[in-house]
């Protein structure tokens, strides 16, 4: 279990590493945290020529709450997002969230911006970045775009990301007022991959109506994917239990989870219902408190 | 030990070697670094089952850094089948094929990672880099996965010249089955499941040799259980005298049976390579290796039945077993055996009928692991007798104190054969007393007459289980110690087991300083090393710490001895004057009369003079142990599961271990056993399980996927300790090492079952699985037509979100 | 951000066919030394603690991430050493396990609270334990026994069912505790 070779560049600044990116093309693999990469590579599993370590380029690194929405730069390291106090404020189902990613030796160097580039369908991050309405600032060359959550998550382990392309930061928008959220997952141990999770925010009206729902879903579909049927029950009625009950039941129908070793369809299929319901109960709580 | 006033022994003591191993400084077998050492990668086979058309090394010979790459071809006349590591016991009528393992596959492989060729490079990095430059074709053959498949007419062979995949078959039963099943009131009969787990210490598996050209001799550094075996066979085949062969077991990190096997394929090949290439070889397992090359166990299913009187006394039981042996047999009948012998349990069992047939299959090999085999046998009789209580209406508690065998029955024979070919002979127990500590550790009565029926109100699922076991601990052969008495007054004690971690630098130092009162501190105990002690056999079966452990304390007896003889002559003084104490020998009640222990060692190896016929210079000896046959350890564990029926997840609540291993060396050490050996158990009942698919692909092959349970996932463990103990050994000591991790499946499922009440599917199989469970509910839910089950898909589900206000009925939950 | 030294730009190319492999010349302070070592860069940094350096008591358990026996600290925050290349840790301060007693003769409190606890038994998993803990009771001096089982869930250890860990870091607190 030793990585293959490969040739090796640490760029200071993110212009050499973009240049780098453009020169070697799909060769080259850029190197975030490396809590997924260097595993993979340990097992052989990839053979990437050209690695782009990106762990030197401090410009990529930092939690700027100064304007109306949350920036967090795409190396920020998942301890320091955890930790950090504007995050908790300003985006606390991230907070949640990120406490049930992998350990904290794992999250001392993973990154905000490699988890969601990454794109894993069991990871908390994408879900969580849809729910919250992320937009993500991507460059390439001198080229800069921003894309949203909901079209930067494309399937399975693929994003909008170009092959020469970076994501530079994540910018969060501040949350609704009457708006409340919910982190649900269940995994086989904590710190695994999610089984299922369900990132979920509402907002409620001035009579106390649902005006905006977000339901987002780890690893109950190829990608992470948003329920749009359990949206659609949500808006425009009062919480109850029935309208909990008949918005987990859509999400169950919008589910299309894949089955491994530890979970056949039909289980995360039931998980997803269940999540929805305790994360929607939750999330209501939290709207009305 | 009734004569000694324990001033060591049974007390908890901090261990001799934590320093060592808490600074880094401990010596592990990958730690060994030897100048111009070469590194080891294996090119191990990526089907489970084919026939090998081809291989091409030359790409790998030409890689620079490469050393030698080297494949059956090349090992000449060293390639041969490893030998039978355990000959099947005499049992009447019983057959055994014997397949053991190549050291290199040489016309076929038989199981995904089974070793084809042998890279060896200036590093691991390199070594790697040309184990992939290798290419093997391979003409692939239908995979022999499944057990009963495996045993139809027309299925692939494992080994083909034999007639089908059956690789043993052996009866044994006592009294008259039948006929206890023509006069009982209730049978009860179930088929039960057990698959496969890993051991998965986390310091895998590694070999490191040593060739010196100018002295003759080879030293290899091993993971192994069982160095003085490895020592033996090693010389052996490499046509050396066991004198010029040194094996040394340093600290190893864990053990829990798969590092003993005889031989791995690896441990042949290093010092043979280290030979041939004239420098130092290393190979370390890496994870994935582990997951392919090292032992499993496991699989087996069992069709079994119960024979009982209305009353709920065991009149017989029937089992026929399948036996999952992997890819060859090298461990013999041992894992199914143990199964065979373990199911009888602390229970009066007056008639059994037990047959199993171990089958070939295109999977690892399977050797014991922590249990092996004694798991099944528990499972299969507990949940028998769980399934008769629900029958007959009683609880689990009853009902195995009906059957429980009396304390005045002892010793009591079962007249069949245990794993060490000696009969099936209980030495000594008392079963209720623990029985009833641990339902009143538990709380069983509050819990079910107020703490259920509560949780049950607010809509939680809360479930008790309480199982008990027998094990039979500390087999024979023999263990040998030499214990001497330096001049500095510390004490060295050696002996040949090799150590994992079981406390042996501590509890053997405990030993013999009851003996010869010096403090453990100074008692230097040297373990695993053949230069040091080079008779003896392994660590396996919970008996380093009866087997050497009585050799240790034999030695010592022998040593005190001589202390007194020449300490009576010194000082003038009659034997039995003289005590030992804080270090010293002493005529009672005169100190002026004595002599520190180290000072009588000089004396007694004196420089002038001389030694007399008869005497010998010193103060050492050694000495030797070999009991009879197994002394039984046996426990009850209980616990309290909380269970989502929504998530089909778990939450353990409370663990309760009462334990019978006799007299206890060193509590702390027990109970430290007991926690582990319980933590394995609940990786293997809920989180732990090695998937194959169709194709003989092991699914599980990374600590990603295989679940070793975590710091969150064992809850705390309370203890309590019987001791009866053992009269075939004269510190009446029993096993302890493999004991917690035993009867914890069966208590898994009886827990589970509780918890879910009247909604509970039958639990047949271990390892469960949040996923399993969610199935069994489901398959239950369809075919009771029930709503309530977690897997009913129907959209109107009444508890989804919100918490369940039903309150439970009387008597709903819980026995009745 | 870390480091206080700046490194320029590190590269290093493979082999060519017939070339040697490419290395680079790195400088890593590890327990407070500095070592000065020419390396691959694709070696990783609990190959090199181990090889290069010959400080062995950082353990290597999956090399993927999982088990914790090879958590050592970068600029005082548990890592997996198995999931790092060593020439990330350039700029970087690496302690292991060698570093933790003050001398040869003592042990660091943690280390004596394993001991007193008997938090373990074959003890390789230990260093991984002992090298998250240190942060972790920086951070939070008073745990809960929840606190300590959630510090050390990405730990495993096959030996001790974790009961006397968690006892083991108790004790070390309860020890720390100013009078």
């Amino acid at each position: 279990m030793k990585p293959p070779p490969f040739e090796y560049h640490a760029p200071p600044t993110l212009v050499e590493a973009l240049t780098l990116l453009a020169q070697h093309g799909d060769e080259a693999k850029a190197l975030a945290g490396g809590q997924s990469l260097i595993p993979v590579l340990n097992f052989r599993l990839a053979r990437p020529s050209v690695i782009v370590d990106l762990n030197r380029i401090d410009e990529l690194i930092g939690i700027d709450a100064t304007g109306p929405s949350l920036r967090v730069a795409a190396m920020t390291r998942q301890r320091a997002a955890e930790r950090s106090t504007d995050v908790a404020e300003r985006a606390p189902m991230l907070a949640a969230a990120l406490t049930h990613v992998a350990h904290p030796q794992i999250r001392t160097r993973g990154t905000i911006g490699g988890s969601v580039a990454h794109a894993d369908p069991a990871a908390e991050l994408p879900a969580v970045m849809l729910a919250l309405d992320a937009r993500f600032r991507l460059r390439r060359g001198a080229e800069e775009r921003t894309v949203a959550a909901g079209d930067f998550f494309t399937g399975l382990f693929s994003t909008a990301l170009e092959v020469d392309e970076l994501l530079i930061d994540i910018e969060i928008p501040a949350p609704a007022a009457r708006s409340g959220w919910a982190f649900e997952e269940v995994a086989r141990r904590h710190g695994d991959f999610a089984l299922v999770a369900v990132a979920a925010r509402v907002v409620l009206d001035s009579a106390g109506a649902v005006s905006d729902a977000r339901l987002a879903y780890v690893n109950a579909g190829p990608g992470p994917f948003r329920s749009a049927r359990a949206e659609a029950v949500l808006v425009g009625q009062t919480p109850d239990p029935d309208l909990i009950r008949a918005a987990a039941a859509a999400a169950f129908e919008d589910a299309r989870p894949a089955a491994d070793v530890h979970a056949s369809a039909a289980y995360r299929r039931q998980l997803t219902r269940v999540l929805t319901a305790r994360a929607l109960a939750a999330a209501f709580a939290r709207a009305a408190a | 030990m009734e004569n000694l006033d324990h001033r060591w022994f049974g007390k908890r003591i901090r261990r001799n070697e934590d320093p060592r191993l808490l600074t880094g400084r401990a010596l592990f077998v990958d730690d060994v670094q030897l100048p111009g050492m070469a590194h080891v990668a294996f090119v191990r086979s990526p089907v489970a089952h084919a026939r090998i058309v081809e291989v091409d090394t030359r790409a790998a010979r030409a890689r620079p850094g490469v050393y030698a790459v080297i494949t059956a071809e090349d090992l000449g006349d060293y390639w041969q089948p490893g030998p039978l590591l355990v000959s099947p016991p005499p049992i009447e009528g019983h057959i055994f094929h014997e397949r053991t393992q190549p050291p290199l596959a040489r016309d076929k492989v038989r199981f995904v990672g089974e070793p084809v060729v042998v890279v060896v490079a200036e590093s691991r990095y390199l070594a790697e880099d040309a184990a992939e430059d290798v290419f093997v074709d391979y003409d692939t053959q239908t995979p022999v996965v499944d057990l009963e498949r495996a045993l139809e007419p027309g299925a692939e062979l494992v080994h083909g010249d034999l007639p089908s995949n059956v690789a043993a078959r052996a009866h044994q039963s006592l009294g008259d089955y039948e006929a206890a099943r023509a006069q009982a009131d209730v049978i009860v009969a179930r088929r039960f499941r057990y698959d496969r787990g890993a051991s998965a210490a986390i310091e895998n598996r590694a070999v490191v040799a040593q060739w010196d050209e100018r002295d003759q001799e080879l030293t290899m550094w091993d993971t192994t259980q069982a160095p003085i075996p490895i020592r033996n066979g090693v010389a052996t085949r490499l046509g050396l005298s066991h004198s010029q062969v040194r094996v040394i077991a340093p600290f190893v990190g864990g053990g829990f049976g798969p590092k003993i096997m005889m031989f791995y394929q690896e441990e042949l090949l290093v010092p043979w390579l280290a030979m041939r290439l004239g420098r130092p070889v290393k190979w370390t397992e890496d994870r994935s290796e582990n997951f392919f090359a090292t032992t499993q166990e496991r699989e087996q299913i069992h069709d079994a039945e119960m024979a009982l009187t209305s009353d709920g006394r065991i009149l017989g039981i029937r089992d026929r077993f399948l036996h999952d042996c992997g890819a060859y047999d090298t461990y013999g009948l041992t894992v199914p055996i143990n199964s065979q012998c373990t199911l009888l349990g602390p229970y009066l069992v007056p008639a059994y009928d037990s047959e199993f047939t171990c089958v070939f299959t295109n999977k690892t090999i399977v050797t014991p692991v922590r249990g092996a085999g004694r798991q099944h046998g528990v499972f299969v009789m507990e949940r028998l007798l769980d399934l008769a209580a629900r029958e007959l209406g009683l609880s689990p508690v009853e009902i195995r104190e009906r059957n429980y065998i009396p304390p005045d029955a002892f010793p009591y024979d079962y007249e069949i054969l245990y794993q060490d070919s000696a009969p099936l002979v209980y030495d000594s127990g008392d079963y209720a007393p623990a029985l009833a500590k641990a339902v009143e550790m538990i709380g069983y009565d509050r819990f079910i007459a107020e703490e259920q029926p509560a949780a049950r109100a607010e809509g939680r699922h809360l479930g008790i289980g309480v199982v008990s076991y027998v094990e039979g601990t500390g087999i024979g052969p023999y263990e040998g110690a030499r214990v001497s008495v330096e001049v500095d007054g510390r004490v060295t004690v050696a002996t040949g087991v090799g150590t994992q971690g079981q406390g042996h630098f501590t509890s053997f130092a405990q030993i013999v300083a009851e003996q010869l009162d010096v403090d453990p501190a100074r008692i230097r105990v040297v373990t695993g090393d053949t230069r040091e002690f080079a008779w003896g056999t392994g660590t396996f079966a919970s008996r380093g710490a009866v087997v050497a452990g009585n050799a240790c304390h034999a030695a010592a007896v022998a040593v005190r001895e001589k202390i007194l003889k020449l300490a009576a002559e010194l000082l003038h003084a009659e034997r039995e004057e003289l005590e030992l104490a804080g270090g010293r020998v002493l005529v009672r009640g005169q100190p002026e009369r004595s002599f520190a222990l180290g000072d009588l060692a000089a004396k007694a190896n004196p420089l002038r003079g001389a030694v007399r016929p008869g005497t010998e210079p010193g103060l050492e000896a050694t000495a030797y142990f070999g009991p009879d046959r197994s002394c039984t350890a046996s426990g009850v564990h209980a616990m309290v599961v909380e269970v989502d029926p929504e998530t089909a997840m778990i939450e353990l609540k409370r663990y309760v271990v009462v334990h019978d291993c006799g007299h206890v060396i060193n509590p702390m050490i027990v109970d430290g056993q007991i926690h582990g050996g319980v933590a394995h158990g609940i990786g293997n009942a809920f989180y732990e399980k090695l998937v194959y698919d169709d194709n003989g692909q092991l699914l599980t092959a990374s600590l990603m996927d295989y679940l070793l349970p975590t710091s969150l996932d064992v809850p705390t463990i309370q203890t309590a300790h019987f001791e009866t103990p053992s009269p075939l050994n004269p510190l009446g000591i029993k096993g302890v090492g493999e004991a917690g991790a035993i009867p914890v499946g069966a208590l898994f499922a009886q827990a589970i079952e509780n918890a879910l009440g009247d909604e509970a599917p039958e639990i047949l199989e271990i390892p469960l699985s949040p996923n399993r469970l969610f199935e069994l509910m489901t398959a239950r839910a369809t075919r009771t037509g029930s709503a309530a089950g977690a897997g009913t898909a129907a959209p109107a589900r009444p508890e989804i979100g919100v918490p369940a206000r039903r309150a439970a009925e009387p008597g709903e939950a819980g026995p009745a | 951000m870390r480091g206080p030294e700046r490194i320029d730009h590190f590269s290093a190319r493979p082999f060519r066919e017939g070339a040697p492999l490419s290395t680079i010349p790195v400088q890593i302070r590890v327990n407070g030394s500095t070592y000065d070592r020419t390396i691959e860069p694709r070696l990783l940094l609990s190959d090199f603690l181990r090889q290069e350096l010959g400080l062995t008591g950082t353990h290597v358990g999956c090399e993927h991430g999982v088990c914790g026996a090879c958590t050592v600290q970068l600029d005082g925050e548990p890592v997996r050493s198995c999931l790092m290349f060593a020439v990330q840790a350039v700029g970087h301060d690496v302690s292991t396990v060698e570093g933790l007693a003050p001398n040869d003769t003592e042990l660091h409190p943690l280390q004596a609270a394993f001991r007193e606890a008997h938090g373990l038994q074959c003890g390789f998993c230990t260093p991984g334990f002992l090298m998250t803990l240190i942060p972790f009771l920086r951070e939070v001096p008073n745990p809960t026994p929840d606190q300590i089982r959630h510090a050390v869930s990405g730990n495993l250890c096959r030996c001790t069912g974790y009961q006397n860990i968690v006892e083991a870091v108790r004790l070390a607190a309860a020890a720390a505790e100013p009078v």
